[in-house]
């Protein structure tokens, strides 16, 4: 096990270089500037070579990179060895710190996304079990179609829909934007109450694909799994039907969905660009956004860094959680 | 009062390509203590007979009809939560492949206390002091280790003891072994049934052993029933079956019995396939593969009647008795010295 552990590790920071990597040379290889863009219009050459030595990109590509690597280190050899934050950079478009975004952005992406995870799950568990349990029936072929739907049906149109029929028309719930749970800033709705009503409608519209998907998934897992000779057996022995889905079925058929789940979770937390864009969160997804259109590369790489770390975590947990709850990984 | 009588017991399946008669009128009994023996090819119904008596089969689109009783209650007509009371304590059943009959996720112990505390009231303490004594008693080594093993850590041959075990757990007076050695080598096929016997004999319980083996059923059974195309075709002692058959198809089956000292190219088979029971052959569902079918064979299906003399043999043919004890008597003077 704990080899597994270390060999798992081992590999997650050979994939984080790699992406970093990758990251880096796909920035460097853009035909714009930086410097220049940074700049504006009305810079000459000379000033634009200043600007391109401030921020560090007159230097070759390898330098810059390990100069990037050395700022996320959570160690420094200046003066002498010791520990510092990892700092992910600064904007090139306004200087402000990597790490600054980073951290109004992550909450509000990951509320979103875990709380759309609980509304997906929410969902797609008792449809889909209920939709096994009765195939073919009229809630079956409904929810069915529902899955069709919400496949197809883009998260942007869906929020657009959402946000003009219920939060304008109807006026149930906000339009927009993203109500702070601790530290509301001044003048702006907050605590945990206008935290939550604000997300209702951006959760709603994350949650529809997710929940169709996994209604699939979960339909077909438990209908397999209710043919397998040991439910047969648990019949046999006299248990109840309750104990018979619960302790029988549900227990193998949702082994699948925890690792979909953390997958799925990983990803998303790295910037559900388009709920963000229509809601106007101001999450990773959307500083993501913003910072591609104005080649502002550290920013971009800030959050590539971030949401890869957060997808590499949450693989390994679902791992290691796979393997505690299924024996036959765990003992091979 | 037989332990269990069945009578007529008919199960169909309607499908999209029409009705499947699974079983068809099937009748036997067993009492206490004794062992019988149901033969038959796959999809004679022999499965879904005690499938069906276990009430494992209540599903939307089968039909049942018929009786079977079990100390007299009729276990068609009983309620689902009597028929849970019943199963895994007083009727069991064992199934065919051990490699998925049992959970991959729950140890064994906790499988085999689960079986336990669904119809006591023992602590899970008590039940797992029970299921230990059980996993020794079907010959688990270092069953103390094992008990928290999951089912992968096992063999096949160990994992159907442990399915023996589960079954045996609760003293059931009924247990159904659905071809429990099929999917095992022969020398673990050996053991698996020598204790089946002995546990047996222990706790005094029937057991009714569907299997395709004749060899299975010569060694254990005390009487037979043999089926063909969801019909009973011919019943009785495991002696009357063997020495005096009194059925083309048992005749069919006793000659396809390779033997040890002769010398053949080519074993002697039926000829013919076993019907569709989707629309099975009219009259007698043998006719269409019977050496000796006749013209009533065709039109009109023989019923199960005791053969003169032995009221506990019974048998559903047309040929005259004649016929039939000299058909049996060759073929069993064919193999002389053997049997």
């Amino acid at each position: 096990m704990i080899r597994y552990i270390i060999r798992r590790l081992i590999w997650a920071v050979a994939l984080f270089l790699a992406v970093t990597v990758i990251g880096f040379v796909l920035f460097y290889l853009i035909p714009a500037d930086p410097a220049k863009e940074a700049c504006g219009k009305a810079c000459d050459a000379a000033m634009v070579a200043r600007v391109a030595h401030y921020l560090g990109t007159d230097r070759p590509l390898y330098v810059q990179y390990l100069r990037f690597l050395g700022r996320l280190m959570p160690l420094s050899l200046h003066h002498g060895l010791h520990l510092k934050s990892p700092n992910l950079g600064q904007s090139f478009v306004n200087r402000q710190s990597v790490n600054s975004i980073v951290a109004s952005a992550a909450p509000q992406t990951a509320s979103l996304v875990l709380g759309g995870m609980v509304i997906w799950l929410l969902i797609a568990v008792p449809v889909g079990i209920l939709s096994a349990l009765r195939p073919r029936s009229v809630l079956d072929r409904l929810s069915m179609t529902g899955v069709l739907i919400g496949i197809s049906a883009h998260p942007v149109w869906l929020g657009l829909i959402f946000s003009y029929l219920i939060g304008y028309r109807l006026h149930i719930t906000p339009i927009a934007n993203y109500a702070n749970f601790f530290h509301p800033l001044v003048g702006q709705p907050g605590g945990p109450v206008q935290w939550a009503y604000h997300l209702l409608l951006p959760w709603l519209t994350f949650a529809i694909l997710f929940a169709a998907v996994y209604v699939r998934m979960i339909r077909a897992n438990v209908m397999e799994t209710m043919n397998e000779d040991y439910v047969r057996t648990a019949r046999a022995k006299g248990a109840p039907e309750s104990r018979v889905m619960f302790s029988h079925i549900l227990r193998n058929a949702m082994l699948p969905v925890v690792t979909m789940l953390g997958m799925d979770v990983g990803l998303a937390l790295g910037g559900a660009v388009f709920t963000e864009n229509v809601y106007s969160l101001h999450g990773l997804g959307f500083f993501t956004v913003s910072a591609l259109n104005t080649y502002d590369s550290p920013t971009v790489l800030g959050i590539l860094v971030f949401a890869t770390t957060a997808i590499i975590v949450m693989n390994l947990i679902v791992d290691l959680l796979y393997a505690w709850i299924d024996p036959r990984i765990r003992l091979s | 009062m037989a332990l269990l009588e069945v009578k007529d017991l008919k199960t169909y399946f309607s499908t999209g390509d029409g009705v499947v008669k699974a079983v068809d009128g099937v009748s036997f009994s067993i009492e206490k203590g004794e062992t019988l023996g149901i033969v038959g090819e796959s999809g004679s119904g022999k499965s879904v007979t005690c499938l069906t008596i276990m009430g494992l089969n209540a599903k939307r689109n089968t039909i049942s009809s018929g009786e079977a009783l079990f100390k007299g209650e009729d276990l068609l007509t009983a309620k689902p939560g009597r028929l849970r009371e019943l199963r895994g304590n007083e009727i069991a059943m064992i199934f065919q492949d051990p490699m998925t009959s049992l959970n991959p996720v729950h140890t064994v112990g906790k499988q085999l206390v689960e079986a336990v505390q669904l119809h006591s009231d023992m602590s899970k303490q008590q039940a797992r002091a029970r299921a230990l004594e059980l996993l020794k008693q079907v010959g688990i080594p270092r069953a103390e280790r094992r008990i928290d093993d999951y089912p992968h850590q096992f063999s096949g041959g160990m994992r159907q003891r442990v399915m023996i075990a589960m079954s045996l757990i609760n003293n059931p007076d009924l247990l159904i072994a659905d071809e429990p050695t099929t999917a095992l080598d022969v020398t673990t096929q050996a053991q698996i049934l020598a204790l089946i016997e002995r546990l047996q004999a222990e706790y005094n319980s029937a057991v009714i052993m569907i299997t395709h083996d004749l060899g299975v059923v010569a060694e254990i059974a005390d009487d037979i029933v043999v089926m063909y195309a969801a019909e009973v075709v011919e019943g009785g002692s495991v002696d009357d079956i063997f020495h005096s058959p009194h059925h083309p198809y048992t005749w069919g089956l006793m000659g396809s019995l390779p033997r040890l000292n002769t010398d053949v190219d080519r074993l002697a088979q039926i000829s013919g396939q076993p019907p569709s029971l989707l629309r099975p052959p009219s009259g007698c569902r043998f006719h269409p593969r019977c050496p000796y079918v006749m013209e009533i064979c065709r039109t009109v299906d023989p019923e199960l009647k005791p053969v003169p003399g032995d009221q506990n043999h019974l048998q559903a043919c047309h040929l005259d008795e004649a016929t039939k004890e000299q058909e049996a008597a060759r073929l069993l003077g064919a193999v002389a010295g053997v049997s």
